[in-house]
């Protein structure tokens, strides 16, 4: 007897920034349009938001993944696999195993239809950051976030949705490409596109009605997308169905992560009974349909897509530019820091990648960074771990320093002293320094500090709780 | 915890100091060279009459070879010490112990630091392999911590305490003024500094020490071969270094509006030298003015104010140079500069000026009697810290 599939939890991450379009044209002259993308920090990539969306997952549940599954197309690392370093601020069990599924944006959907036909808990984690050329459609219209979903069966706990079923059609055709080694993507006219997918989506949606035993009635929700905005809209339209909001207003295209994203705002509202189809466009078309529980509504993470949408700060366009690197601005004449040591980082990787203290098992003391050797005395080597990255701190004091390096000056750097014990002080991100304020709030977020040598060096940044 | 010290036993017989400056035109052996030189002159010596040497440098030289080379020393005991900023005054330390323990009967202790020769403004640590969480904020930030602490703790209008220690700046770059070893020469009102742009927290560049080159030693002997060398010679009171244990920065109870190694390290030189009102007794004090907070805090971490008054007494001109108690009399670090493994010696030799009536008129303090002066080294930052205290003296007690 087959056990029932489906999603046992599930998390976003949409990063605090935003770009308005209209700054684009108020630079460029050209370009933009309406409405917001959202940006990835100078400190995020891939792997981090990646990392955040799956803490968002894994809050939400006691399970733990017996596999992780890290897809995107704009990988961080190459040839070194990029799910480790979010196996890692996970900590995850060494026997998990964690694997990289990049190369086309199409991975990502395959990496989530593959968890929920096979066995076991899967932690799949969708990531995508989009660059475009200046004035560039893509630059406007994409955006950048993660999503990440737990899949599993019946059996090892309560589902939040069932999947029901899918289907998916495969055709070899150019829309959009990319050579390795390239930022940016190109495309051919978007007519051709359009017309390419359009047997495609005929083709899986049927196959998935029937494969699921519904009509397309009985589909209360179609969520469509894909990176060609044209197919999308147009095709999707013809479906029969309702279509879900594909955030392109305030979010943006976030290509690879954008499936699951759209599946998690959909989860965030979707009452117990409601059948949900996902339909991707990607080098042909994925169909995945599924049907929400009665324990959805105990089971989402703590911060909705939309939540997150809502919490936002606007960057200046030359700040965005600069963030990823097509401008490239004068740094602070300091020197830039060396790289780090794979050895340290790997005899500290509970601390570096997974924010793990040391508690002194006698006096209490919370040591950050964890030590060997308490403070105010007692014995060597009585330490428990003290795992601290969902504790939340507040600021005792801070101070903006605009002297030392920073991928992007001032440093904003606070004192925090964490609920329940425990003080470091430690670099604040996503903030503006004019809202620091002794006795604020923060929480813990994975970031990458700086990269030299090609090595990216994570660690962990305070940002400020809002709201 | 015993710490007994070695008040009287050793003196400090010659000292040599190099002007501080961007010395583009000279190398770090130059500076040794000319920083030993004036040394030897001072005392009457040459470099094969002494023991043993102890050089102190942070980053510009490794091992004694980089010494014993320059000066072309034959067949000596040599060492390289590092301890931080206050790695100059450990090189004192080691070369006293080393002469009161009988091993030796003359040392020199020598600090130099080439900085200008790295391309970049400000001090750089050099760069160990890491897990790469190491903090990377810059000292200016770090001390920059103080004053909205110190603000909170004793109601001080943030405003005001901003115009202090501007007033503190004021004063070394008063004295540095009347210096000709120092680098900068030019009076600087408060209300300047606090029209600058801030750089970290509130401090501007002008309430931050400037980077320099410079090198500095001392040549010290049995305190009883002492008038062999100079009729005036300067004896070791105390020395005491405190190497905090970072606790501050994981302790919620540190409140960052008082440097405790620095208190511990005078509370120990005091009781070296038997000194029970240092404000009273000193004749002068030369302190680590790395940053303005940083001196502001010192007069209550080493005893001159009660806590939470330095802030009324600096703005009453007690650490004037016509003061109760003058500070950093040669300027500080503000006017010289900071090369690190050099100014902790820098600051002894204003002492040895001083205490032996050598320093200019426009500058000299007037000693009323008082025949002792402390030196105050400190290395690290707020929280993670460590401390010299030293104090030397004209008359045997």
């Amino acid at each position: 007897m087959t056990e029932t599939m489906g999603i046992l939890a599930y998390g976003a991450h949409v990063p605090y920034r935003r770009l308005d379009r209209a700054a684009i044209s108020d630079v460029m002259g050209s370009g933009g349009g309406q409405g917001w993308r959202s940006v990835a920090s100078f400190d995020q990539d891939t792997t981090t938001m990646g990392v955040e969306a799956a803490r968002q997952a894994l809050a939400a549940t006691d399970l733990d993944p017996e596999a992780l599954w890290f897809s995107t197309v704009a990988p961080a690392y190459l040839d070194k696999t990029n799910a480790t370093t979010v196996h890692a601020a996970l900590r995850l069990d060494a026997a998990a195993s964690a694997l990289d599924l990049g190369g086309a944006v199409r991975s990502s959907v395959g990496a989530l239809r593959s968890a929920l036909t096979g066995p076991g808990r899967t932690l799949v984690v969708s990531s995508d950051l989009r660059v475009g050329l200046p004035t560039s459609a893509d630059e406007s219209l994409g955006g950048d976030a993660a999503a990440a979903v737990l899949t599993g069966s019946a059996a090892d706990g309560p589902l939040l949705a069932e999947y029901l079923g899918g289907a998916s059609a495969t055709a070899e055709f150019l829309d959009r490409w990319r050579t390795p080694g390239d930022v940016t993507s190109r495309t051919w006219e978007e007519r051709f596109g359009e017309e390419a997918y359009r047997p495609l989506v005929e083709q899986a949606w049927a196959a998935a009605l029937a494969d699921v035993g519904l009509a397309a009635d009985d589909i209360d929700t179609a969520i469509v997308t894909g990176l060609h905005g044209r197919a999308v809209k147009r095709l999707g339209g013809r479906l029969g169905v309702a279509v879900a909001d594909d955030l392109i207003d305030t979010v943006g295209n976030s290509g690879a992560a954008h499936p699951a994203l759209l599946l998690a705002d959909a989860l965030d509202t979707a009452d117990a009974g409601r059948v949900v189809a996902l339909v991707v466009l990607a080098d042909g078309v994925e169909v995945l349909v599924f049907r929400s529980t009665d324990a959805l509504a105990a089971g989402r993470p703590s911060r909705s897509v939309a939540a997150q949408v809502e919490d936002r700060a606007d960057v200046a366009y030359p700040t965005y530019l600069a963030w990823r690197g097509l401008l490239e601005v004068q740094p602070p004449n300091r020197p830039a820091p060396n790289r780090i040591s794979a050895s340290a980082s790997l005899r500290r990787s509970d601390w570096k990648h997974g924010f793990v203290g040391s508690k002194d098992a006698t006096t209490g003391t919370t040591h950050l960074p964890p030590s060997r050797v308490g403070i105010g005395g007692g014995a060597v080597d009585d330490m428990e771990p003290a795992p601290m990255a969902d504790t939340e701190g507040t600021i005792v004091t801070f101070t903006v320093d605009r002297l030392a390096y920073s991928p992007s000056p001032p440093i904003v750097f606070a004192v925090v002293d964490f609920d329940g014990g425990g003080r470091m002080p430690i670099e604040l991100t996503d903030v503006d320094p004019a809202e620091v304020a002794v006795g604020g709030r923060v929480a813990m977020t994975f970031r990458r500090l700086h990269s030299a040598d090609g090595i990216h060096n994570y660690f962990w940044k305070a940002r400020p709780v809002r709201g | 915890m015993a710490s007994h010290g070695i008040r009287d036993r050793v003196a400090i017989v010659g000292m040599g100091c190099t002007p501080f400056r961007e010395h583009w035109d000279k190398s770090l052996d130059d500076l040794l060279i000319d920083a030993a030189g004036l040394a030897f002159d001072s005392a009457g010596v040459t470099k094969d009459d002494l023991d043993a040497y102890w050089f102190g440098t942070s980053q510009s030289a490794a091992s004694g070879i980089s010494l014993a080379t320059p000066l072309r020393l034959s067949g000596k005991p040599v060492t390289r010490v590092e301890n931080y900023c206050a790695t100059g005054s450990e090189a004192l330390r080691q070369a006293c112990y080393a002469v009161a323990s009988g091993a030796y009967d003359s040392a020199m202790a020598i600090g130099a630091e080439k900085v200008k020769d790295g391309g970049y403004q400000g001090l750089n640590a050099f760069p160990i392999p890491t897990d790469g969480t190491n903090r990377t904020l810059t000292a200016a930030a770090m001390y920059s911590l103080i004053l909205p602490a110190y603000a909170e703790r004793y109601g001080v209008d943030e405003d005001e305490l901003r115009r202090v220690v501007a007033r503190i700046a004021e004063k070394n770059h008063y004295n540095g003024a009347r210096n000709p070893l120092a680098q900068f020469r030019r009076e600087t009102s408060a209300e300047a500094i606090c029209e600058m742009p801030a750089v970290a927290g509130r401090l501007s560049v002008f309430d931050c020490a400037g980077v320099a080159d410079g090198a500095a030693a001392a040549i010290v002997v049995r305190a009883e071969e002492a008038h062999r060398y100079t009729d005036r010679p300067l004896y070791v009171k105390a020395l005491s270094l405190v190497a905090g244990d970072s606790s501050g920065l994981i302790d919620p109870d540190y409140d960052f509006t008082t440097l405790p190694e620095c208190a511990a390290a005078a509370t120990d030189a005091y009781a070296q030298a038997g000194i029970t009102d240092p404000r009273a007794e000193l004749a002068l004090a030369e302190v680590h003015d790395c940053f303005t907070p940083t001196e502001l805090v010192l007069m209550e971490d080493l005893g001159f104010s009660e806590p939470g008054t330095a802030w009324r007494d600096v703005l009453d001109g007690t650490f004037d140079l016509d003061g109760d108690l003058p500070v950093n009399t040669d300027g500080g670090l503000k006017s010289f500069g900071h090369p690190v493994g050099a100014s902790g010696l820098r600051m002894h030799y204003e002492a040895w000026i001083q205490l032996r009536d050598r320093a200019p008129e426009e500058r000299r303090v007037d000693l009323r009697g008082r025949t002792k002066a402390l030196i105050h080294n400190l290395g690290g930052y707020p929280g993670e810290m460590l401390s010299f205290v030293g104090i030397v003296g004209s008359e045997l007690d």
